[in-house]
C-alpha cells in the first residue's frame, strides 16, 4: 500500500495526466482510496496499470455497493494490487442514480483486465449497472428473465407473503 | 490438431448438467464439438444462488457468520476467517495469541480436508475409484477434529468476531498429533497409488495447459497460478494470523499442466500438516477470545452472578454490537486462491453490503482456455483439477 505521500504523488500524476479525473483520495480501514470520476475510469487504471513505478497489474477483486440514501449513490469497486511490492490501492468509481429507472453506466475494463468479465456480469446483475463495451452483457447468476436489481438497498428483503385462509374463512 | 480439423468438420453441440457427476457441482457445460475436439465451451452457472449476501444485509454481524460459511461449503473455515477478520479490522479488535494460533489450525486442516475432496472426487472421474475411499477415510478423522472441538462436522461456526467460541477440548491435542504423525505417510500412499498409474499420467499430463501469464490476467489465483510457476500464496505476502512465524514452503510447478496442479496441492497437503504441527508446538496459553463486552459475549458462568455481564449478554444477543461507517476488503489465501471479504458497515448493527470475492467463481473464467482444442476427456481431467466448488461460485 502507498503511503500518504505516496498517495498524493499519484494523484498528482493522475490529475496532470487526466484533469478532473481524481475526486477525493485518502486512506480507509488502512486502504489507500482513489475515488474517481467515473468517466475517467479506464484512463485511471490504465494509468495505473500501465505507469512505471507503479504497475498495479493485478485486478484482484470488482464489486459494487449501492450507498443509498448517500450520494452519488453507487460505487464500483476496483481492488488493484502490485505482487512484486505487495501493495493493494482501491479505485472507487463514483456513480450517481440517473433517475427515472434509467440504468447507470460505465466502461467496462476487460479489455485491461479479461479477469473482470465474469465480476462486471455479476455487478450488472445485482446492482444494473451497465458496463458500455462489455463482451457478454447478461445477466450470470440469475435466470436471464428476472426483473430487477436485487442487491440495490431500496430492493425489498422479505418472505412470500402468508395467506390465513383458514382464519379468514372461519373468522372473517 | 490440424489433421483432425480435416478428418472432422461438422460441429456438434452438447449439453453437460448441470446435474452430472463429473461436473463437481451444478454447473451446466455447453461444448461445441467437432468429433471429440471441444472447439467453445461456455459454462452456465446461477443454478444453486441463493442470495446469501442479500439474506446478509438483513442479519446482525454476529448471524452473518453461519450464512457466509455456506457460500463454499467444503473451506468453510475459510469464509469465516474472511468475514470475521474483516470485520475485526473494521471494529479494530486485536484477537489474543491463543485465538489466532487456534485459527491457524483450523484453517490448514481445512485446506487438508478441502484438497482431499478435491483428490479424492477428481481421481474417480479418472478412473482411479479407489482414491475416494482413501482420502475420504482421512477427511473423515479431519471431520472427527473438528466435531471434538466445535460439535459439528461440517459448518461450525467456531470463529467468532474477536476469536474462537470455545477452547479445544481436553484430548484434542493427542488426537491432532496422532493424526500429524499419519498424515505424512498416507499423501505418500496417495501418491503411490497415482504417480505411477498409467491412466493417471496420460490423462494429466500435457493437459490443460494455461500459460503464467494468461492465469494472471484472468486473474487466476491459488494453486491454479502456483501450478503454472508463479510463487504467489497470501499466506506470504501479507501478514495476517501468524503465517510469518511459521516455517513452511510454497509448493510451485513448472508447465502449469494438470499433472503440476496434482502435484502442487498433493505437496500442499504436506506443507499444512507441517503448519499445524508448528501451530500446535506454539500454541500460548492463554484467553481464547478477546475481552471486549462490547463485542464479544461474556463467560457463561458470570451471567448468574454479574447484572452488568447479563445486560451485555441481551444486548449482543438481541441487538448485536454496532460497527462505525467504513468499508473494508479483507482477503486470505483459501484452498482454491484468493478468497476477499468486502464489508460495509453504515453505523447500524447490520452490515450494507456483504460481498466475497470467491476465487471459485473467478477462476471458472479460466475454464475455457484450458478445455478449447483439446479433447473432451481432457476437459473433463481439467475440471476437476480446476477444482470450483458450485456453492462458492453461485453464493
Amino acid at each position: 500500500m502507498p503511503d500518504a505521500p505516496g498517495l498524493e504523488l499519484i494523484r498528482g500524476e493522475i490529475e496532470a495526466a487526466h484533469p478532473g479525473a481524481v475526486i477525493d483520495s485518502g486512506f480507509a480501514q488502512e486502504r489507500a482510496v482513489l475515488s474517481i470520476d467515473p468517466a475517467h475510469v479506464l484512463d485511471v487504471l490504465r494509468w495505473l496499470r500501465d505507469t512505471s513505478g507503479h504497475e498495479y497489474g493485478f485486478l484482484s477483486s470488482l464489486h459494487a455497493a449501492d450507498y443509498l440514501p448517500a450520494q452519488p449513490r453507487f460505487a464500483v469497486h476496483y481492488e488493484l494490487l502490485n505482487r512484486d511490492r505487495v501493495e493493494r490501492i482501491r479505485v472507487k468509481a463514483l456513480l450517481p442514480d440517473p433517475g427515472d429507472g434509467a440504468l447507470p453506466e460505465l466502461d467496462s475494463c476487460v479489455e485491461l483486465f479479461p479477469t473482470a468479465e465474469f465480476q462486471e456480469r455479476e455487478v450488472f446483475d445485482f446492482f444494473g449497472i451497465v458496463f458500455k463495451g462489455h463482451p457478454d452483457p447478461r445477466r450470470i447468476l440469475l435466470p436471464e428473465d428476472y426483473v430487477g436489481w436485487p442487491q440495490r438497498r431500496d430492493f425489498p428483503v422479505g418472505g412470500e407473503p402468508v395467506t390465513f385462509t383458514y382464519n379468514e374463512r372461519n373468522y372473517g | 490438431m490440424a489433421e483432425l480439423a480435416e478428418r472432422t468438420s461438422e460441429v456438434m453441440t452438447v449439453n453437460i448438467g448441470p446435474h452430472h457427476p463429473a461436473t463437481h457441482g451444478v454447473l451446466r457445460l455447453v461444448v461445441d464439438l467437432e468429433g471429440e475436439v471441444v472447439r467453445e465451451v461456455r459454462p452456465i452457472i446461477g443454478y444453486v444462488h441463493t442470495g446469501i449476501e442479500k439474506s446478509c444485509e438483513d442479519k446482525s454481524y454476529w448471524k452473518v457468520i453461519p450464512f457466509v460459511e455456506r457460500m463454499d461449503y467444503v473451506s468453510y473455515f475459510f469464509q469465516m476467517e474472511a468475514f470475521c477478520g474483516a470485520v475485526e479490522r473494521l471494529v479494530e479488535l486485536e484477537i489474543p495469541e491463543r485465538a489466532k494460533y487456534l485459527r491457524v489450525i483450523f484453517l490448514e486442516l481445512n485446506r487438508i480436508h478441502s484438497h482431499l475432496v478435491w483428490l479424492g472426487t477428481t481421481a474417480l472421474d479418472l478412473g482411479a475409484i479407489s482414491m475416494l475411499w482413501y482420502c475420504f477415510r482421512e477427511r473423515d478423522r479431519i471431520l472427527d477434529l473438528f466435531e471434538m472441538a466445535t460439535g459439528q462436522r461440517m459448518h461450525t461456526r467456531y470463529f467468532q468476531v474477536g476469536g474462537v467460541i470455545e477452547d479445544i477440548p481436553l484430548g484434542f491435542e493427542a488426537k491432532l498429533r496422532e493424526f500429524i504423525r499419519e498424515m505424512p505417510g498416507r499423501v505418500e500412499q496417495y501418491q503411490a497409488l497415482l504417480d505411477r498409474n498409467e491412466v493417471f499420467l496420460s490423462r494429466t499430463k500435457g493437459t490443460g495447459v494455461v500459460s503464467r501469464e494468461r492465469l494472471l490476467e484472468l486473474g487466476v489465483t491459488g494453486p491454479l497460478l502456483r501450478a503454472a510457476g508463479e510463487p504467489w500464496d497470501l499466506r506470504k505476502a501479507f501478514d495476517y494470523l501468524v503465517y510469518p512465524r511459521l516455517d513452511f514452503k510454497v509448493p510451485v510447478g513448472t508447465v502449469g499442466d494438470n499433472y503440476d496442479r496434482y502435484r502442487v496441492r498433493v505437496a500442499e497437503m504436506v506443507e499444512s500438516v507441517r503448519i499445524v504441527e508448528q501451530a500446535l508446538d506454539g500454541l500460548p496459553e492463554g484467553p481464547h477470545i478477546a475481552d471486549d463486552r462490547k463485542y464479544v459475549l461474556p463467560p457463561r458462568s458470570e451471567l448468574s452472578t454479574s447484572m452488568e455481564a447479563l445486560i451485555h449478554h441481551f444486548k449482543l444477543v438481541t441487538e448485536g454490537y454496532r460497527v462505525g461507517p467504513g468499508e473494508i476488503y479483507y482477503a486470505i489465501e483459501s484452498p482454491r486462491g484468493e478468497l476477499g471479504c468486502f464489508v460495509v458497515a453504515d453505523g447500524s448493527a447490520k452490515p450494507a453490503r456483504v460481498h466475497f470475492r470467491d476465487p471459485s467463481f473467478v477462476n471458472l473464467q479460466a475454464f475455457r482456455d484450458m478445455s478449447v482444442d483439446g479433447y473432451i476427456a481432457d476437459m473433463i481431467a481439467s475440471l476437476g483439477m480446476l477444482d470450483p466448488i458450485l456453492g462458492g461460485v453461485d453464493r
